[in-house]
């Protein structure tokens, strides 16, 4: 389809390329690079109201909708999950008004939109990944004030954050969080990478990919920009570790070294394992490289 | 010698103030609200010096402007006027540093214990953890150390160790001023503020704990200033004594002198109200 014809239909359906009206987009680009400038940064921006309520990933779409263009392929997924109702809708949505080609395989995505999980496959240079943020800011478990973590975050004053962390190690005796691990991020700002497991936290380290976080509702985007060091916080004694799923594999393509989801068959009751990251999981069957 | 804390002429009032604030109100006036404009002097123009290895005392009644010139001191509230130096930034005026450093200086060279544990303390965070955020903030990233320099300073301090995970909430009284002792020496201070630290203790505690800090003093080799309305305390503590009254400080001079000697009238009538 060429420009001229997309744009046509978009206008056929009385609304902008991408939704957002020009003004909106140029602001949020604005937003974003410098958030990118600023590595780990809350960038505040003006929030739009989209056909979709706050809190169902307005953030990342506001982020994709702005820096999408006719030649881009696109990639929504939903907890690993091309196929959820969430990752589906969003994808018919910027589709629709935008007429992008779309994918679910994550190598031929160039803008790939996702809530709380990272892909499998490493992702390359060419590639933005924009992740949906509910919480963006990671100092609000320790501090329920904002203006009081902007001060933290000005003055990097993170004492109260490790003090978290060293309390739930004298209580647990190992740092329990699970999603949402805060991280340094070129040894600056503390931030919240997204609800994403801990398994994907080493991906974010040092990579080639430009990972943009959106956050609708709380109306903050912030960055982490290509070959950006990215360390989850830890002790000398307690280091932070991944999740260790032991012999577990997944049940469809024999995986031990992707993330696993648990499932319980709720007739049995048997417990197996899956893939959380989908496509990566049918492609492996598909290709007969799992067992 | 140098001192190791210089107060200049520390000035907070509490409302918008006019040009006649400072003339209206003092001891000599009897009272602090400006009777043009209603403001509040806190206390005016205190000059002090601290020195190594000393207990400074400041007595003086209720709403005399104790509290608010230590809070000022440890950055807790704003000065309106006024210039504070300190040993280690030598010329340089602290208030006029900007909050970063005002930060790492209240955190690494001084320390404050609070008549109010809840001001101290964080009542939701283990004891230990409380003493362990100073560590923490000066960037230990090791919890085995970290807590091995927790338990000796709450040992210090003669905490029960074995309680060192408890939140001070479950703790009484005393324990919790321990725990603010032991965190206020955490990071070495130069400077340690006690504010009517003993008040509300009963008489055996408070006695303790008067007694554990002389120990600590002579150890740590830290100053001290200690604010109490407690003439008990201050005869125990303090080598000299600055005496307040409406936000001025009237009388200074050796604690020995001002209590059997005291020359300000209000001085010889707090002396003398002591039961």
């Amino acid at each position: 389809m060429t420009l001229k014809e997309i744009l046509r239909k978009t206008f056929d359906n009385g609304y902008n390329f991408a939704f957002l009206d020009e003004g909106a987009k140029r602001e949020i680009r604005r937003k974003i690079l410098k958030a990118v400038a600023i590595p780990g940064y809350q960038t505040p921006f003006g929030s739009r109201e989209l056909p979709i309520a706050r809190g169902w990933g307005t953030g990342g779409l506001q982020i994709t909708l702005s820096i999408i263009g006719t030649g881009d392929t696109l990639k929504v997924i939903d907890q690993g999950c091309d196929g959820s109702v969430n990752a589906v809708n969003i994808k018919k949505f910027i589709g629709r008004v935008t007429g992008v080609k779309t994918t679910t395989d994550t190598n031929k995505a160039s803008i790939i939109q996702t809530r709380h999980r990272v892909p499998e496959e490493i992702m390359t240079e060419d590639q933005i990944l924009i992740l949906q943020v509910p919480y963006p800011e990671a100092l609000r478990t320790v501090e329920p004030e904002e203006t009081e973590t902007r001060r933290m975050h000005a003055e990097a004053d993170y004492s109260r954050m490790w003090l978290y962390l060293y309390e739930d190690i004298v209580r647990f005796g190992e740092i329990s969080i699970g999603a949402r691990y805060p991280v340094a991020v070129n040894g600056r700002y503390i931030m919240d990478p997204s609800p994403i497991p801990r398994w994907d936290i080493p991906k974010l380290d040092r990579a080639d990919t430009l990972y943009l976080f959106g956050a609708g509702r709380e109306k903050r985007i912030y960055a982490v920009p290509p070959h950006t060091e990215v360390k989850p916080l830890e002790f000398e004694d307690y280091l932070f570790r991944v999740e260790d799923f032991g012999d577990a594999r997944c049940r469809r393509c024999g995986s031990c070294d992707t993330f696993l989801d648990e499932i319980i068959d709720d007739e049995t009751g048997k417990r197996f394992y899956q893939c959380s990251d989908t496509d990566y999981c049918d492609r492996r069957t598909v290709d007969g490289t799992g067992s | 010698m140098a001192p190791v804390l210089k107060l200049k002429n520390i000035t907070r009032l509490f409302g918008k103030g006019c040009p006649s604030c400072l003339e209206s109100t003092g001891p000599d006036a009897d009272t602090n609200v400006c009777s043009h404009c209603g403001t509040v002097v806190a206390c005016a123009c205190v000059s002090l010096d601290l020195y190594h290895d000393e207990i400074l005392g400041i007595m003086g009644e209720s709403g005399s402007g104790k509290s608010t010139l230590l809070k000022t001191l440890h950055f807790d509230i704003a000065v309106s006027s006024g210039e504070i130096y300190f040993e280690n930034c030598a010329d340089i005026n602290l208030l006029t540093m900007s909050p970063f450093e005002k930060r790492r200086i209240r955190n690494f060279e001084m320390g404050i214990v609070y008549q109010n544990p809840h001001l101290g303390l964080k009542m939701e965070v283990s004891s230990g953890g409380n003493v362990a955020e100073k560590l923490l903030m000066a960037g230990w990233k090791n919890i085995d150390k970290t807590r091995k320099r927790s338990r000796s300073l709450l040992r210090e301090t003669e905490f029960p160790v074995g309680r060192m995970d408890e939140p001070p909430k479950n703790l009484s009284g005393g324990e919790q001023q321990r725990v603010q002792i032991a965190r206020a020496l955490s990071s070495n201070p130069k400077v340690l503020f006690l504010d009517e630290m003993t008040t509300g203790l009963d008489l055996s505690v408070q006695a303790r704990i008067l007694d554990m800090l002389r120990s600590l003093q002579k150890r740590f080799h830290v100053s001290m200033i200690v604010v109490s309305h407690d003439l008990g305390v201050i005869r125990l503590l303090a080598q000299r004594t600055a005496v307040m009254k409406y936000g001025r400080v009237v009388e200074l001079g050796l604690t020995d002198q001002i209590l059997e000697d005291p020359r300000h009238p209000y001085t010889q009538l707090l002396v003398n109200s002591e039961l």
